[in-house]
């Protein structure tokens, strides 16, 4: 026997009661787990956003597209360092339900404006030799059971061929990770020439315009440039930064983030209180057998060590079996969404997060019974003369 | 060494109940010897238990002194006074103060785990201590699933696991029927025989002082001892 096998007894002391806390503590985590994980989904662009990194979209809308001959015109503004553009696909595999984030993009422009994105020397070799060939992030490559080498049509649920298709063949050459970042990699980039020659309609247009300052003290003076030479165009222009830009977009869904600290706050605040008022009375039930420890010799710091382990363990297990929960739940989620949010996972980010907050939850929780344990003098709670 | 265990001088203790001050004893001054076998008597609130919990450092004393073993034990830190209690003193209650999510050995090495023994040694003495009690084939069992006699007797083994000084039992049989208290009262007076464990109990019940060296009736806070037997 040792400590934790009297703070683990103590724990389960009434069953009953302790599985009720750790289902609290459960759902809360598994609340947690859940949203965070939908919204670093959702905000994952966000998160790879560079703050020299600069966007243009159309002036109307960002779902309006660009002449093509503005990334040429964008080149040689003063203060971009390198630009780049990207056009919405809609693409699918196979089925519409299978949806698949895809970019036609311009290969070598795009990967020196996102120096993060990793791909071999051989396979980025293989993307500029083929122009059918496309690069695959490693989360949606894994979704799909992609590899390099496999061919298949990949569709798209806005545009059309000439000859009528709306799938372009494709062969995956690459496979993308992201340097350092525990972002999801769940899109696909598709050669844009390949893509636009094919195009029934909306030939020589592009969706947006990526740029680099290298310094963001530059990016004021480069958006009023790019702005102003597009200005009174057909197609007039709204350059911001890369964040910005992200935010509007998941903005679109309603502002993930404040609906998942509201949801958050409330289901932690509700149990925070369940939990530490049971904690004290289960620690006021017992005061008797603290009080016998006391005379054993445990001293109050033991003893506070004791109470507050309890409470953190609780916390733990609880926590661990919620946030366990929810990687099940978002396997199913994404399972049934087909691919409509690739890369939905609880992140290492996630967990941290998470364990954080089960030690402080733990910690909060067991301190005020904690302390009155350590606080009770032997002689009250053995209540004698 | 001295044969002294205990040395009280001029001790008082007194409660504040709202303005009024009770002295419950004052300037009680007593020894008690090593291998000694007291039981101490007395009418209710006549300061029997209050004297239990100062000679085992879990009470402090409104004056005077308590020295065990050449220490003063009245002036000690509430840590350091943990740290004797461990090593020199065992308690028994009325009501046995088992932890009920433990078992009979598990409650016996409670204890121990304030010492740096090995789990190996620890286990050994467990063993020896139940075996005293003769309970040693209940190692197993929950306080729930052991009668009065035998918890009492569990809480014997480990008041006596850690070889403390001193053995201070609170009524220790003052839940249990006359047979299974006098079971319990020949074991310790063969703790004390035997083993030479000194033994201080508090006790309302004549019979048991009976098993006693020594009978002292505290009355008006007031020691008057009664007699004594071989």
């Amino acid at each position: 026997m040792n400590d934790l096998t009297l703070i683990r007894k103590s724990l389960f002391r009434k069953k009953t009661r302790a599985i009720l806390l750790i289902l609290s503590i459960m759902t809360a985590f598994l609340i947690f787990g859940a949203l965070a994980s939908i919204d670093r989904v959702l905000n994952s662009s966000e998160e790879l956003s560079r703050a020299d990194r600069l966007v243009t979209v159309n002036k109307i809308n960002f779902t309006q597209t660009l002449p093509y001959a503005y990334w040429g015109r964008v080149q040689g503004v003063d203060g971009v360092q390198a630009v780049t553009h990207a056009s919405w696909f809609g693409g699918y595999f196979q089925d519409v339900r299978n949806f698949v984030q895809a970019f036609a993009v311009d290969m070598d422009s795009y990967l020196e404006v996102y120096p993060e994105l990793e791909i071999t020397a051989d396979q980025r070799a293989a993307l500029a030799e083929r122009r059918d060939c496309v690069a695959v992030g490693a989360d949606l490559a894994e979704q799909y059971d992609w590899n390099v080498g496999d061919r298949f049509p990949l569709s798209s649920n806005i545009w059309r061929q000439d000859n009528g298709s709306s799938a372009w063949d494709v062969e995956v050459c690459a496979i993308m990770t992201i340097t350092g970042q525990d972002l999801p990699t769940n899109y696909l980039l598709l050669q844009y020439d390949y893509y636009n020659e094919a195009l029934a309609f909306n030939r020589d247009q592009i969706g947006w315009m990526i740029m680099l300052t290298g310094d963001p003290g530059l990016n004021d003076g480069v958006s009023q440039r790019i702005d102003e030479m597009f200005a009174n165009s057909p197609a007039e222009t709204e350059t911001t930064t890369e964040a910005a830009f992200s935010q509007a977009f998941v903005e679109q869904l309603g502002n993930i983030g404040l609906i998942l600290s509201l949801v958050v706050s409330a289901a932690f605040a509700t149990i925070l209180m369940i939990v530490g008022t049971t904690m004290v009375m289960a620690i006021n039930e017992r005061t008797k057998e603290v009080g016998v420890m006391k005379t054993l010799g445990f001293s109050s710091s033991r003893i506070f060590t004791h109470v507050l382990s309890e409470s953190v363990l609780l916390s733990l297990v609880g926590g661990l079996l919620g946030l366990g929960l929810a990687v099940l739940l978002l396997g199913g989620i994404a399972q049934v969404a087909g691919g409509q949010l690739p890369g939905l996972g609880v992140g290492r980010e996630t967990w941290i997060q998470a364990l954080g907050l089960m030690l402080a939850f733990g910690l909060v929780t067991g301190f005020v019974p904690a302390l009155n344990a350590m606080r009770l003098k032997i002689v009250d709670a053995l209540g004698k003369e | 060494m001295t044969d002294v265990l205990y040395e009280l001088t001029d001790l008082s203790k007194k409660y504040t109940r709202g303005k009024e001050s009770v002295a419950i004893f004052e300037d009680l001054t007593m020894t008690i010897n090593r291998g000694d076998f007291i039981a101490i008597m007395g009418p209710s609130g006549s300061g029997k238990t209050t004297l239990l919990n100062l000679l085992g450092g879990i009470d402090k004393p409104s004056g005077g002194q308590v020295v065990c073993n050449g220490l003063r034990i009245d002036n000690l830190s509430q840590a350091r006074l943990a740290k004797w209690r461990s090593s020199h003193v065992g308690f028994i209650f009325q009501f046995y103060n088992l932890m009920p999510t433990l078992t009979a050995a598990q409650n016996v090495e409670l204890p121990l785990l304030l010492t740096k023994l090995s789990g190996k040694e620890r286990k050994r003495r467990v063993q020896t201590a139940l075996e005293v009690v003769k309970l040693a084939e209940r190692a197993k069992h929950r306080p729930r699933q052991l009668s009065g006699g035998q918890q009492q007797r569990v809480a014997i083994a480990r008041a006596l696991v850690a070889d403390p000084d001193v053995l201070l039992c609170d009524e220790p049989t003052g839940d249990l029927d006359r047979a299974t208290a006098d079971e319990i009262l020949e074991t310790l007076q063969l703790l004390n025989s035997e083993l030479g464990k000194t033994i201080v109990m508090v006790t309302h019940d004549p019979a048991a002082a009976k098993y006693a060296r020594r009978e002292l009736h505290l009355d008006k806070g007031r020691f008057v001892e009664s007699g004594a037997m071989a």
